[in-house]
């Protein structure tokens, strides 16, 4: 053991050149200081603290589905890019261009990825949410912690529904038209919910077909050619927006709510 | 094996498999001493060990292996958009198992006087470099490996081009709504598209601040938190995943029921007999017409509404809950029975359709507002 730590390895003079040390820091963490800076110095991984608690490392107590939830996150990031460079959202060129990613790539799987990942973020969600509560880490003081995941839980949910469409085959506008078709009902602000008629000058509707929230949300009376641009706008940019700003207070309320939680 | 099919059908109709499922719960998740005891008198409790979480692997396979042999279920089975639901019945009855399984664990132990097993001395942590930062890239690269592979085997679903002129028909919602669309069989849109949802959403965000049991933060545990455990997991995987179930497997052409060996008949017919509460009283009751008044129509309906959401409540906190309203209080008091007895009407609704027929409780198409 003795001998091992006389010999300088590759790695330890790497670990003192210049580059080294201007980029990470901190020298090859070998020693229990070094290793408390590296996570210390550095932005990603300062999202931990230095040092956890035992059962924070057991895989039975966490099941890894916070951490797989962010982790799909950027997957479903880096290959949504990817997607966006042939991906057109117009009625004319989406299906077509959505074949042209399995027939013409080599090996044309980056759609699945993006599929089967959105898929797998939904659930990793849902059973990052069942474990939360099983483990009673909801209760003070990360209530408002709690919260925040149920929001999140909801958008990703909705940015799952608005990429649902943007294929654009028989599957996406029947799903989104079911989907869609209950803002028709929104009370006061749907055309057929209750309270609608109420709000009108004399014998005028102010909320009609032409002018609820089911028409905002798609851009028309149907699914069409506006819904998709919508949707689009929705999935790829305006949602992850939001979801991004949700994920940082979350992240950070972690840390101050004490960390993970655990028996007192 | 026709018999077995015949069977497998018969159950899953919702009237069965949901009412099955309602009255096993408290016995699997008991929220009281008298479950408690049948619990442990049946042996229920041993589900969450090795040897249960065999057979319940092994029944749920069992019944996918037949399935998938069988012409019916192969189709809906195989369907690419339906395989994250075949993932969820697994990974949810595992990780449930898995917490279940430690739960006991904590609950022997608290009961003999000790810690639970997540507690450490608070001084004894370990380095997150590298004894996290090393599992967390494990946990990534496997996952990923697990994806890619997925994504290589399994193409994603994709059918025809749109065409807005061809309704397909079942139309269902994407696959994680489909509970919702389920719940539509039973309240209109304005509730179970609008309304469910806020108030799940909002009933979610609200849990940490009705539950104000202090035990049980940190570690699996179920004795300690027993009432909270069962009303979260009936909601969750009764009224949620269940329905998905329901809505994606045995929902067929028109939304009708289909057990999992039947063929999708698009010419299936069900006889339309549901009626009104206000038809009930006035009409088979009374032997009246309808009053022409909207109001007086649809008074006892609006009597059992708010009878059932606010009235209930007022009395029980004078009489049942009496302790369970001085612990609380007045808001958080009004907030938990908002959200469970919502929560609770979409059972009694359903029931209220299969015992009685009945539509509405309250109708009124005029103003499109029917509960």
């Amino acid at each position: 053991m003795a001998e091992k730590e006389k010999k300088e390895s590759l790695l330890d003079k790497l670990g003192e050149s210049q580059v080294w040390k201007s980029i990470i820091r901190s020298g090859v963490p070998r020693s229990r200081r070094q290793r408390m800076y590296a996570v210390l110095g550095n932005v990603f991984l300062h999202l931990h603290p230095a040092r956890v608690p035992k059962h924070a490392v057991k895989i039975g107590y966490t099941w890894c589905m916070g951490g797989l939830s962010f982790f799909l996150f950027v997957v479903l990031t880096i290959t949504g890019i990817l997607l966006m460079f042939y991906y057109r959202p117009t009625v004319e060129y989406a299906y077509t261009d959505i074949i042209d990613l399995t027939e013409q790539v080599p090996l044309g799987i980056m759609r699945e990825l993006h599929r089967w990942g959105a898929h797998a973020m939904v659930l990793t969600v849902w059973l990052h949410m069942l474990r939360v509560f099983m483990t009673g880490s909801y209760k003070p003081p990360r209530e408002f912690n709690w919260g925040v995941g149920v929001l999140l839980m909801t958008i990703t949910l909705f940015l799952s529904f608005t990429g649902y469409l943007l294929p654009w085959d028989q599957l996406a506008i029947w799903a989104v038209t079911v989907g869609t078709n209950m803002a028709r009902a929104h009370p006061f602000i749907g055309h057929e919910g209750p309270g609608a008629s109420l709000l009108a000058i004399g014998d005028i509707n102010l909320v009609h077909m032409g002018s609820d929230v089911r028409f905002a949300l798609l851009g028309g009376r149907f699914v069409g050619e506006a819904t998709l641009l919508r949707f689009y706008v929705l999935h790829c940019i305006a949602v992850p927006f939001i979801a991004m700003i949700f994920m940082a207070v979350h992240f950070w309320r972690i840390r101050k709510d004490g960390g993970i939680s655990g028996p007192l | 094996m026709s018999y077995i099919k015949n069977l497998f059908d018969f159950l899953s109709a919702p009237t069965i498999s949901f009412t099955l499922l309602t009255v096993a719960f408290p016995f699997i998740f008991p929220p009281s001493d008298w479950f408690d005891k049948k619990n442990k008198q049946w042996g229920i409790y041993k589900l969450w060990t090795n040897k249960g979480a065999f057979w319940i692997f092994m029944s749920i396979t069992f019944f996918f292996v037949i399935g998938y042999f069988d012409p019916y279920f192969n189709l809906t089975m195989t369907k690419p958009d339906n395989i994250p639901i075949i993932l969820m019945i697994y990974s949810m009855i595992f990780v449930i198992w898995l917490g279940m399984k430690q739960a006991y664990i904590n609950d022997a132990r608290l009961d003999r006087g000790e810690k639970p097993k997540e507690w450490n001395d608070p001084d004894d942590k370990v380095l997150v470099w590298p004894d996290l930062v090393y599992i967390e890239l494990i946990a990534l690269i496997l996952f990923m490996v697990l994806l890619i592979v997925w994504s290589i085997l399994i193409g994603a679903p994709l059918e025809e081009p749109a065409n807005p002129a061809a309704t397909p028909n079942p139309s269902k919602a994407p696959w994680y709504f489909l509970g919702l669309q389920e719940m539509l069989v039973y309240f209109d849109p304005w509730i179970a598209g609008i309304i469910f949802p806020i108030f799940i959403i909002v009933g979610m965000m609200a849990i940490p601040y009705m539950d104000i049991n202090k035990k049980g933060d940190g570690y699996y545990s179920f004795k300690e938190r027993r009432v909270g455990y069962f009303i979260f997991m009936y909601g969750w995987m009764v009224l949620w995943v269940f329905l998905i179930v329901i809505g994606t497997f045995f929902r067929g052409p028109n939304w009708n029921f289909f057990g999992p060996f039947e063929w999708w008949d698009p010419h299936k017919v069900v006889p339309l007999t549901n009626i009104n509460l206000s038809e009930y009283v006035w009409v088979k009751l009374l032997n009246k017409g309808l009053p022409t008044s909207i109001l007086a129509r649809e008074a006892v309906g609006f009597v059992a509404v708010v009878g059932y959401l606010f009235v209930m409540p007022l009395l029980l906190a004078k009489t049942k809950l009496k302790k369970l309203y001085e612990h609380y209080g007045p808001v958080r008091y009004s907030t938990l029975m908002l959200f469970g007895l919502t929560m609770f009407s979409l059972p009694i609704k359903m029931y209220l359709r299969w015992l009685f027929n009945l539509k509405y409780i309250i109708a009124i198409p005029e103003w499109f507002f029917n509960i």
